[in-house]
């Protein structure tokens, strides 16, 4: 698995996993127009699927085909761990 | 010179003009036979005279891949206006079409995109007033 940290330092992937917080199961293209139209984030498609891997990688996102869609969803099952790490303290 | 016809690649024409007229609510323009296929196009019904949309056969051995590419992200290549996108996803969505978004505000627009159930997908958009 990637690091978690690293792939959240970008914040442009910061700001797609915001969008993702949304709505699951957005396309590749849903993203960028997200992206584009309520950020001003006029990345290439391109640029925003290296991105999409590399959260994949660190597991903060979940991709799945549908059919003939490939859709992208937030898993915010690692940033549980680091509550539980540092801040679940109770 | 104007813009008279634009053009959708369709996997099947018969079943395309079933989902363009019965669903999506456009009527027939022009059914002329052209060998194999049709000169098959479509226009709104409160528009007659406006731009026509050709069913068009995605045949050529380029058209599936470059069709299957654009689905797969996402990306519609066609694009319809609507009135009111609310009542026409709630409307879509009962006669059992698949979005790949519901609305969604993008900017001054809404916008919404579903499947055409011929190989590709539409976007649907809501222009901001005035």
């Amino acid at each position: 698995m990637g690091d978690v940290f690293k792939a959240l330092a970008d914040p442009t992937r910061r700001t797609i996993l915001d969008e993702l917080a949304d709505r699951d199961d957005q396309t590749l293209f849903e993203i960028c127009s997200r992206l584009l139209t309520k950020h001003q984030l006029d990345s290439t498609r391109q640029a925003i699927s290296q991105h999409l891997d590399v959260l994949e990688a660190a597991g903060l996102i979940d991709v799945r085909r549908e059919g003939r869609y490939k859709l992208h969803s937030i898993n915010r099952g690692p940033l549980e761990h680091i509550v539980d790490r540092w801040l679940d303290r109770s | 010179m104007r813009i008279y016809v634009t053009s959708v690649f369709v996997d099947d024409q018969a079943k395309a003009e079933r989902f363009y007229t019965q669903v999506l609510g456009f009527q027939t323009k022009l059914d002329i036979p052209l060998g194999e296929a049709r000169w098959l196009t479509v226009v709104a019904p409160d528009d007659p005279d406006g731009t026509q949309l050709l069913l068009e056969p995605d045949g050529h051995p380029a058209a599936r891949p470059f069709k299957e590419a654009l689905v797969a992200d996402g990306i519609p290549f066609t694009s319809f206006a609507v009135a009111d996108i609310q009542a026409e996803h709630r409307r879509l969505e009962e006669l059992g079409v698949r979005f790949t978004q519901p609305p969604t505000e993008m900017g001054p627009t809404t916008t919404a995109v579903f499947d055409d159930t011929c190989g590709n997908l539409i976007q649907i958009v809501q222009l901001p007033e005035g």
